[in-house]
């Protein structure tokens, strides 16, 4: 048992480290490593601009997207030389969030399903971030059961003619393309009427509105489509089977291993080592202590488990379902944190911005913090999959299972 | 990287696995249960013939010279199958205080004993309510002589030997303390077994009255000693906790597959699914941290202090939140004694407090968090 790098990896990790310390934008740093609780920004300059400049600068020098192939814009790296590229890349790891979906989900599933010459059109400069995409699947009416979804898609000629409605679709509003989920046969079961597409964002009848959340920011997008057309050559996999498609693109949603999950505990941490309460530091307090503890080793438990994940990776073994849990324990964990900040900090712990205390770190994380909950899968979904396929529990019965899409009731009550 | 245990490891585990659902049952740890031997003997000889009592003993003392990492893998079974010996007594503690401050004679009269299965060891610490400190050591040493009365004692009542945490100075220092060897058959000794949750591992009151004693490791080193064997122990015995609450999680899952209730597996019920997913993600969680307790107390590193107290705290949640949630899944027949799952119960909660409560070691874990983050 050991934290060594092979002699393969430790060369690797060395190409790696220099080439970033040679290349990457430094005057930022400082800003992204403090950016650690979901949201990024840089106070003299445009996140984006500086985003896709670091993209293009790693395509350039073949750094960009490892895992993928070469001929589409990869290195072919193995997924170890992957985690040791994001462990290296360290801060500057931040400025890839705006490629994420479009390179751990809609690439992969470009990569299995689109006809060979528009993968050799549209997978570089996805990869090299000069053309960003999005996912375009969640709806009003079909969240978790997002097989639920309702945006039609008709066959027109060589044609298809979309209109509907999508939500939560992160980055709308900077994409330029986007994989979508319709349904082309609402007579049939709802997994059975489901056809996957790509399409160009700027097409007429696309109408990109942002969403206000919750927190007051706004990180994703309603959009809106009125009689869209998408040539049928843009269709990704056989009609009727985009749930097979789309499970193509979750699957490598959830597989980001070794991405690193804000739990708020070194937040949390730093900040009672420091705090003065009336009787004393916050770090002797016997309450305090015992929080911090219970925290400590969720924190650890999470790192080490991907540390076990990694470690498979480098044996070149499929890691194990441990890593499932992440985005489970994180979610929950990072809100009971920052309640339990403002908890210390008394009744002025209700003030937000740049008067609050740490200018406002925890409260932000509080207001942040129901969304990572929910997003990328549910709590009560993330239990149902561990439950279902770690664990080999019956799933769910469905009384929707083998009723057609049209007959599916749509009001909870009238 | 490669944090994960070797693969003959990983065959040590499975050959241990398999060796105790064949000797140790659930019938087999009843007859302890019950009260009608105090621990199953056949099962320790058995244990010592397949060399893992002296598995991390160096070889000069009799043992297999294999390491902390195979005792681990070991540990991981024995809470598995609830073993119902004096195993943590006598290997993580005894052992353990043993080969960190024993003498060349002493590691040669009782190591070797320990591993072929002859002698039971303890380490005799508390002395009733109270976590680990030097303020609760009363006892005391005088001339080669104990004095005193240790409460509760892991095993005292079958124990030959005991490790005896004695107080040897007044001036309110952690170097008031020092360890002794005390040979439980001799005179001056007295012992007394107690009813504990637990009843397939002994608790005793041991009552030292100038019972003749050694000293083990030099005067006034008691207390870093002490510390040290703690911090290897809770290693050990988080690899037991993972075990016993893997264990529990399986029976639920297994008892969720097979209860029909309202027409339909129970298992199918989400209340009852999140229930195990969650019991999945604390035993998942303990299971990382005593790995990385495990590599610490393997390479000997710096890191132990801080890592054995987070294998500890995750390890004592997690078996404690299986065991209980294991008898919930159950209903009704999961609160009968007939039932194994009480079993896991006692076993989670005895391992809860024995080397220290919870409280104990959340304040240790900040304190070395504090120091490690001052360095």
């Amino acid at each position: 048992m050991n934290f060594d790098d092979t002699p393969q990896e430790a060369e690797f990790r060395a190409t790696a480290r220099a080439w970033i310390a040679a290349n990457a934008p430094k005057q930022y740093e400082e800003e992204l490593r403090k950016s650690s609780l979901g949201r990024t920004v840089l106070k003299n300059a445009n996140i984006l601009d500086v985003a896709k400049a670091w993209q293009k600068k790693k395509a350039d020098a073949g750094w960009a997207c490892l895992h993928w192939p070469k001929e589409y814009g990869g290195r072919g790296s193995s997924p170890i030389e992957r985690v040791i590229w994001q462990q290296e890349e360290g801060p500057f790891g931040q400025l890839s969030r705006m490629f994420i979906i479009g390179h751990g989900m809609c690439g992969p599933t470009m990569m299995a399903f689109a006809r060979e010459e528009h993968k050799r059109t549209y997978l570089p400069p996805l990869a090299s971030g000069e053309k960003v995409w999005c996912q375009l699947f969640s709806e009003p009416a079909g969240g978790s059961d997002v097989a639920g979804l309702r945006t039609r898609a008709e066959k027109d000629g060589d044609d298809w003619i979309v209109n509907g409605q999508k939500i939560w679709t992160s980055g709308a509003h900077y994409s330029d393309y986007g994989i979508l989920l319709t349904r082309t046969d609402p007579t049939v079961p709802k997994h059975k009427g489901l056809t996957m597409f790509f399409l160009d964002m700027k097409s007429p009848g696309v109408e990109v509105r942002p969403i206000k959340q919750a927190s007051g920011a706004s990180d994703f997008n309603e959009v809106y489509f009125t009689n869209v057309r998408i040539p049928d050559h843009q269709r990704l996999g056989e009609v009727g089977d985009g749930w097979n498609v789309s499970l193509t693109t979750l699957m490598n949603e959830r597989s980001a291993i070794g991405a690193a999950v804000s739990t708020g505990f070194p937040e949390l941490f730093e900040y009672c080592s420091s705090l003065m309460l009336d009787d004393g530091p916050a770090i002797e307090d016997r309450a305090v202590r015992s929080k911090l503890a219970n925290w400590a080793v969720k924190a650890s438990g999470l790192k080490y488990t991907s540390m076990r994940a990694i470690s498979a990776l480098s044996k070149g073994e499929r890691p194990g379902p441990e890593n499932s849990i992440g985005k489970l324990v994180a979610g929950s964990m990072i809100q009971d944190v920052a309640t339990y900040a403002l908890d210390l900090q008394g009744a002025n712990g209700v003030i937000s911005g740049e008067d609050a205390e740490l200018a406002g770190r925890f409260q932000a994380m509080l207001l942040r913090a129901p969304g990572t909950r929910v997003e990328g899968g549910t709590d009560e979904i993330m239990r149902n999959i561990i439950a279902e396929r770690v664990l080999g529990l019956p799933g769910d019965i469905r009384v929707d299972k083998d009723v057609p899409f049209n007959k599916i009731p749509t009001k909870g009550r009238n | 990287m490669n944090f994960d245990f070797s693969d003959d490891q990983k065959q040590l585990r499975d050959q241990a696995r398999k060796f105790l659902a064949e000797k140790c049952s659930p019938k087999a740890v009843r007859v302890v249960l019950d009260g009608k031997a105090p621990y199953d003997r056949e099962l320790w000889k058995g244990l010592a013939e397949m060399g893992f009592l002296g598995v991390a003993i160096p070889e000069e003392f009799g043992g297999a010279g294999a390491g902390h990492l195979e005792l681990c893998v070991i540990a991981e079974e024995m809470g598995r199958a609830n073993a119902p010996v004096p195993f943590s007594s006598t290997v993580y503690l005894a052992a353990e205080a043993l080969l960190i401050a024993g003498s060349e004679a002493q590691k040669k009269k009782w190591l070797p004993a320990i591993a072929s299965g002859e002698a039971i060891g303890t380490l005799a610490l508390f002395e009733g309510k109270g976590n680990p400190s030097p303020k609760n050591v009363k006892l005391t040493a005088a001339n080669g002589a104990l004095n005193g009365v240790k409460k509760p004692v892991p095993d005292g009542a079958i124990a030959d030997f005991a490790v005896v945490a004695a107080r040897t100075g007044s001036s309110g220092r952690d170097s008031d303390i020092s360890l002794f060897l005390v040979d439980l058959k001799a005179g001056g000794v007295e012992v007394k077994s107690l009813t504990n949750l637990d009843p397939t591992r002994g608790q005793a009151e041991i009552t030292f009255k100038d019972a003749k004693a050694e000293p083990l490791g030099s005067a006034g080193e008691g207390w870093s000693i002490l510390t040290e064997v703690l911090d290897r122990a809770a290693v050990l015995c988080a690899f037991e906790q993972v075990g016993g609450a893997d264990r529990a999680l399986e029976m639920g899952r297994d008892y969720a597959l097979d209860r029909i209730a309202f027409g339909r597996q129970i298992g199918s019920f989400q209340a009852v699914k999140h229930m195990l997913a969650d019991m999945y993600v604390s035993a998942t969680l303990a299971r990382s941290n005593s790995y990385y307790g495990a590599w610490a107390l393997s390479t000997n590193a710096a890191e132990l202090s801080e890592a054995a107290a987070a294998a500890r705290i995750s390890a004592t949640q997690a078996f404690q939140h299986c065991a209980k949630n294991n008898i919930q899944v159950h209903g009704g027949m999961g609160f009968t004694w007939e039932f194994d799952c009480h079993m896991y119960y006692r076993r989670a909660n005895a391992m809860a407090l024995g080397l220290g409560s919870l409280s104990y070691w959340e304040d240790q874990l900040i304190d070395r968090m504090r120091k490690k983050n001052a360095a």
